[in-house]
């Protein structure tokens, strides 16, 4: 139904998922850098439905399931540790949870 | 009965392991029975192997036993094996029985100090490795006790190692000793290189055959060798470490340092003489060297005014006069002269101990006097060995020995009037400087008085000695005095016999003339040292009398040559110019941490960052192919 | 059909910016809900109509409240001023260039792709649902543990247990 070029529509979706990267590269409070993650979570899955509406199979929509019930389980597992980061370090900066750092 | 020979080194070594071991759970009773018992059991082993020997001389004359396979790579093939013949039974003999004196004394003379059980590990280790020495077939096994005995010695002289200057006399030992160990390796090497086995009688055998005499290498050989016994033997010019060697306690320096250690030089030239006598211009040195240091010592000696350092320097000398002996072929004289220079030089060694022993470790003779009549056991039996050690004719053992050396170095093949000259000369220091030690230390008047008196376990042993000093001399009578030669008999079944080119007239002569000399010395000593003190003590302040007390300068010498250049050297590179190196990489490899580590900061945006990069590298790469 | 297609490309292209340069977590929140509204829109015209269902209810209904509540939770919508002070201009020319590479790169990488003339049938979701519980139903059931595992790590992850002193042990 769609004629746009499959490049074009991989293309956008490549668009999406670098300007996911680079909310997560450039944002330092926490609750920015798990959305960030989601736009990319997102964005793969489009690929994945553009790839199985132009191979005509229903394996990419099946996998975009999958990619779903994930981010699902991460997003609440991930924020519940962010929960417990910001109790102990009383803030949401990622660069002050740096204890793992090499200390000289 | 060949197996016998096996046990005899090996029963000082296990009784080495069981006090090494074993040694501070044991009681000093249960110690010092093992650790004498066991050079007891040794001797008592001797005296059965030599009787058996008697009886297969002359159609036997070696024993020799396979013990086990050391060395089998290539073509090294070496045996752990010994091999008995009348040389290594006349060491073998002295070793145990002389020792096994000298550790009944220990007993007595140890028992108040806290390392017994060590100084009987240590004995017995040394025992051991100079039974090796002697006993070995092949010259590697030699090399092996050699090795041994240099170890004991150093153990053993800095046996009271809380004493940094005892170390020091250890250490002293040890490198000098070392130098002549190389030269002696490296004549092992070239022998193994030739004849490609380290068998001593097959060396010999080729060595015969295929070298011409006065051929280089003959003479490489034979010089290297003769570094490894001047090292040993402390003589010229490796002699400077036996006079501090004193500082270990007496026994040792009456087992080590005068019975023992310092003959194995006697015992390689003699073992190696085919090799001597390929080269005689070292044959020639050999008996210059003994000439020499036979004069050094025994002026050294009499400058000295430490008791032990006198018997020290007296050691040099003897054994100077054994090397005289060996240079000029006189070979069954030497080691008689080894013999009963072993029985006096012990048994004054161990009356020098009990001397500084009760006198509450007083050294010096000028602080001892009088103890002639406080301790009469020690006072004759030293007086017996000063008289064997002078040559006093006719009724001491030394006479005898000392007198064929004199009369060989004459009349010899390759003897002159020189040598007998030097010797002559140094009999005359003996004499004067052996009564001097007696008149000073046991006559006049007592400056410090004894603490206690010797009990049984120190006294026998000395009277044991005494008498093989006065009566150990009778197996070897000259011709003029009675022709018994059953000693060099014996040894000539091992060693060529002594050629002469004058005859036997002549010798009486000698032997009056050496009377004379050994008569006149006493009586020199006597008037300077005892009836007009002044004489002597005008010139002990004088400059020679100085210089011949430091040994002659040779530590100076050395130390100018040797030790101040390297100190130097050292100094001037205290900055470590050669660690930069190192020190230069070691730092690099801490800047490069420094940098790592800064990259491991701890932040999740600078990881996300190094993630990021690398997609971006790898998947531009992976385009561009 | 292909115009709605670029207009739903625009605008999620547009509020995703906007969703991560905000300043306020709220708004940005709420800029990623449109985001995702919009490419629900492309997944219809991909023919996917139950994707673009499940996409609405579970990825901007469910995922994305989970997070405003915890934004809420939290209150940090009250501190703007170190959003301010974090998001300089200067910090984003990096993670631009980077992407800008990325990007050139897959262009790059999709120029030997041979393009298959489109069909007209759509994938219903009988198919999927026929394939999902024949083909992937090791799939199905391992997300089902999967997502009991979350459960389960989310409550225990986010309690907070207080310490309990015994009164004898507390410092007066």
């Amino acid at each position: 139904m769609l004629t746009v070029p499959v490049e074009t529509q991989i293309i956008f979706a490549g668009i999406i998922f670098f300007l996911g990267l680079i909310g997560l590269l450039v944002r330092r409070n926490m609750i920015f850098m798990l959305m960030s993650i989601e736009i990319m979570f997102n964005a793969a899955g489009l690929v994945f439905i553009i790839a199985g509406t132009h191979w005509k199979q229903p394996d990419g929509q099946v996998m975009f399931i999958f990619i779903l019930a994930v981010t699902a389980v991460e997003v609440s597992i991930a924020l519940a540790m962010i929960l417990q980061v910001y109790h102990h370090f009383k803030t949401l900066d990622s660069d002050a949870v740096n204890n793992l750092k090499d200390q000289n | 009965m060949t197996t016998i020979i096996a046990l005899i080194p090996a029963l000082p070594f296990l009784s080495f392991l069981i006090l090494a071991l074993f040694g501070h759970r044991l009681s000093r009773k249960v110690a010092g029975f093992i650790g004498a018992g066991s050079i007891g059991i040794i001797a008592l082993l001797t005296i059965v192997i030599s009787i058996s020997f008697f009886h297969s001389l002359p159609e036997v004359k070696t024993y020799t036993i396979r013990v086990w396979e050391w060395i089998n790579a290539g073509n090294l093939k070496v045996d752990i094996s010994f091999s008995l013949d009348a040389l290594s039974l006349v060491f073998c003999f002295v070793i145990t029985f002389v020792g096994f004196l000298i550790h009944v004394y220990s007993i007595e003379f140890m028992s108040k100090d806290e390392g017994f059980t060590r100084f009987f590990a240590y004995m017995n280790l040394f025992i051991g490795s100079m039974l090796v020495l002697v006993l070995a077939d092949n010259i590697l096994l030699m090399y092996l006790g050699w090795e041994g005995v240099g170890l004991c010695s150093y153990l053993l002289i800095g046996f009271w190692y809380k004493e940094p200057a005892n170390g020091y006399a250890a250490r002293k030992a040890f490198i000098i000793t070392r130098v002549g160990d190389t030269a002696m390796i490296i004549g092992i090497f070239i022998l193994f290189l030739n004849f490609g086995t380290v068998n001593i009688s097959e060396l010999m055998q080729q060595a015969s055959e295929k070298w011409v005499a006065g051929s280089s290498i003959a003479v490489l050989t034979a010089a290297l060798l003769l570094g490894g016994a001047l090292g040993k033997s402390a003589q010229l010019p490796l002699q400077t470490w036996l006079p501090d060697a004193m500082a270990g306690p007496s026994p040792v320096s009456a087992l080590i340092h005068a019975a023992t250690m310092v003959t194995a030089g006697v015992y390689l030239i003699a073992r190696t003489h085919v090799l001597f006598s390929l080269a005689p211009v070292v044959q020639s040195a050999i008996a210059v060297i003994g000439a020499l240091t036979l004069l050094i010592a025994g002026f050294s000696a009499l400058a000295q005014h430490d008791l032990k350092r006198i018997l020290a320097y007296s050691t040099i000398s003897q054994i100077g006069y054994m090397f005289l002996a060996l240079g000029i072929g006189a070979w069954s004289a030497a080691i008689f002269h080894f013999m009963i220079h072993a029985f006096f030089k012990a048994l004054l060694f161990l009356g020098a101990g009990i001397v500084i022993l009760v006198l509450d470790e007083e050294h010096d003779i000028f602080k001892m006097g009088g103890l002639r009549k406080k301790m009469p056991v020690v006072f004759y039996t030293f007086l017996i060995g000063s008289a064997s050690l002078s040559a006093l004719p006719l009724i001491t053992a030394g006479f005898y020995s000392k007198d064929q050396i004199l009369w060989y170095s004459f009349s010899s093949q390759s003897g002159s009037i020189i040598l007998w000259l030097a010797g002559i000369i140094g009999a005359l220091l003996t004499a004067l400087y052996s009564f001097r030690m007696i008149f000073i230390t046991f006559y006049g008047e007592a400056k410090t008085e004894p603490s206690f008196l010797p009990g049984k376990l120190m006294t026998v042993p000395l009277i044991i000695l005494a008498i093989l000093s006065l009566f150990g001399g009778f197996v070897e009578l000259p011709a003029s005095l009675g022709n018994i030669h059953l000693f060099s008999n014996l040894v000539d079944n091992a060693l060529p016999v002594t050629v002469t080119k004058s005859g036997d007239g002549l010798e009486f002569l000698f032997q009056a003339i050496s009377s004379i000399i050994a008569l006149s010395g006493i009586y020199f000593a006597y008037i300077v040292y005892f009836k007009k003190p002044s004489l002597s003590e005008a010139y002990s302040f004088s400059r020679l009398n100085k210089f011949f007390e430091k040994g002659w300068g040779f530590d100076k010498l050395y130390d100018t040559i040797f030790v101040k250049p390297i100190v130097w050297l050292s100094v001037i590179d205290k900055n470590d110019f050669f660690d930069l190196w190192n020190i230069g990489l070691s730092r690099l490899t801490l800047l490069f941490n420094r940098l790592l580590s800064a990259t491991q900061n701890g932040k999740m945006r600078w990881y996300l960052l190094s993630f990021a990069i690398g997609i971006a590298v790898i998947l531009t790469y992976m385009l561009s192919k | 059909m292909d115009v709605f297609f670029y207009i739903a490309a625009i605008v999620a292209i547009i509020s995703t910016v906007m969703a991560i340069s905000g300043r306020n977590a709220i708004h940005s929140l709420l800029y990623l809900i449109l985001s995702l509204l919009s490419v629900s829109v492309i997944f219809y015209l991909l023919s996917a109509p139950f994707i673009a269902a499940l996409e609405v209810i579970i990825y901007a209904g469910a995922i994305m409240v989970l997070f405003i509540f915890v934004t809420m939770m939290l209150n940090i919508g009250i501190e703007r001023e170190t959003e301010k002070q974090w998001l300089r201009p200067r910090m984003w020319i990096i993670p631009s260039v980077l992407a800008a590479i990325l990007l050139v790169n897959l262009i790059l990488a999709l120029k030997n792709v041979k393009t298959i003339p489109p069909n007209d049938e759509a994938i219903l979701p009988k198919q999927v649902g026929i394939s999902l519980f024949s083909t992937y139903l090791i799939g199905v059931e391992i997300a089902a543990i999967l997502l009991m595992a979350g459960v389960i790590g989310a409550y225990h992850l986010g309690s907070q247990k207080k310490k309990v002193k015994h009164r004898f042990l507390e410092i007066k």
